[in-house]
């Protein structure tokens, strides 16, 4: 159950990002440049159980983000419009710290083990994950976005 | 009891077990971790312009002046920039963001409003970043590591007991992340670090740092006493430390 509200919450509020840019863009009345007549029908935006927006939501081309702040690095995106829609993401900046010249040459320690990762279906308590560079990536892609409409 | 506020941008959760009849107790020990949580926020956040940290930012408050935890946090992240070769940094052109460290920090603290309360038994997870204390329902606390690549599985479930768990990472999962300086080459091909110490401020900041040392940070956390490390690739390949399996369920109950 844990595990759950945490994914809802982190889904949703990319979910709701992506919705609020929808209707924003719905609302703008902005036509799509693609003129392909592509609608807005991404999965997120289905799930609102509305009609989608007529018309792209997007002009075709490549927008690059701001360079956000994820804590230990910047992360900058490139969204991909293509035919008005968001059809990749692209990582321009992401946190890399291997510029700086320490060395901490000890991997491949014979202690270590390796195995692939399997999923387990014991129940837990609670679920450890990371979350560090979601919101620097949700700043970065508004940002591209943003600017995919204008 | 168990609540979800979402506090500093991410869902925190507290649970406190207990029988129904100590709920209001409960309720009120809740509300003063997330009251503690809300006042870290105000000071730290570097989205709300009137905390110390934007102040400072913008030159309005000198480091001196600041409070007692600011100030803290700085001897923190500046002791941790030494212990890890220089991996963990708050200051970037110019401006600190102290946030890598002040989650863990402030969970910890959040866990001795618990402990003063005389709460043994419960856990504070802020967006993956876990403290545990003592049990659930007679056993050690279980903490899923979550699968990076399908965010509604686990690959691991530990057994863990007054220590913290804490998971550093990208969000997106399985993505393959190329260097824009290095055409073709992988900026990182790890996705994902979980770290158990003794400790959740202890956990998230080596946690973070040994991520940002992508392939090596496993290595890191094998050479610190008292911590253990399970890191993913983006093939879905997992090290693990050398005393890492003492905490895996499956392990722990066969031993």
């Amino acid at each position: 159950m844990k595990k759950l509200i945490v994914s809802v919450a982190i889904i949703g509020a990319f979910a709701i990002y992506v919705l609020t840019h929808g209707r924003a863009s719905a609302s703008s009345g902005l036509p799509g440049a693609s003129g392909t007549g592509a609608l807005a029908s991404s999965p997120t935006t289905t799930t609102d159980g509305g009609t989608p927006a007529a018309g792209a939501l997007f002009k075709n081309g490549s927008y690059t983000g701001v360079s956000a702040d994820a804590q230990w690095g910047y992360v900058q995106v490139q969204a991909i419009i293509q035919n008005g829609k968001l059809a990749d993401v692209k990582f321009l900046q992401y946190p890399n710290h291997r510029s700086r010249s320490v060395e901490i040459n000890t991997y491949a320690m014979p202690v270590l083990t390796s195995e692939a990762v399997q999923a387990q279906s014991a129940q837990v308590d609670v679920v450890s994950g990371a979350t560090d560079t979601a919101f620097a990536f949700m700043q970065s892609l508004d940002d591209a976005l943003t600017q995919a409409k204008a | 009891m168990r609540q979800t506020q979402i506090i500093m941008g991410m869902p925190i959760t507290v649970e406190i077990p207990g029988p129904d009849g100590e709920a209001s107790e409960a309720a009120d020990a809740l509300e003063a971790v997330f009251a503690y949580l809300r006042q870290v926020d105000e000071t730290f956040s570097t989205y709300k312009e009137s905390s110390e940290i934007s102040r400072i930012n913008r030159g309005e408050l000198g480091l001196s002046d600041s409070s007692e935890d600011v100030r803290t946090v700085f001897a923190l992240s500046q002791q941790t920039r030494e212990e890890t070769g220089g991996y963990f940094a708050i200051w970037r052109d110019g401006h600190c963001d102290p946030s890598g460290l002040v989650k863990g920090w402030a969970i910890h603290n959040a866990e001795a409003l618990l402990q003063e309360r005389g709460y043994r038994d419960y856990y504070i997870d802020a967006g993956g970043d876990i403290a545990l204390g003592g049990l659930k329902d007679g056993r050690a606390w279980r903490v899923g590591i979550r699968n990076p690549f399908n965010r509604a599985e686990i690959v691991k479930a530990l057994t863990v007991t007054n220590l913290g768990v804490a998971t550093s990472g990208t969000a997106i999962r399985g993505q393959h992340i190329y260097d824009p300086h290095q055409p073709g080459i992988l900026a990182s091909d790890i996705v994902s670090l979980t770290v158990i110490g003794p400790n959740v401020y202890e956990a998230d900041r080596f946690a973070t740092a040994g991520f940002a040392m992508g392939r090596r940070g496993i290595s890191f956390i094998e050479l610190l006493p008292g911590f253990e490390g399970y890191q993913i690739d983006t093939h879905g390949m997992a090290t693990y430390t050398s005393g890492f399996e003492r905490y895996i369920v499956a392990y722990a109950e066969r031993n």
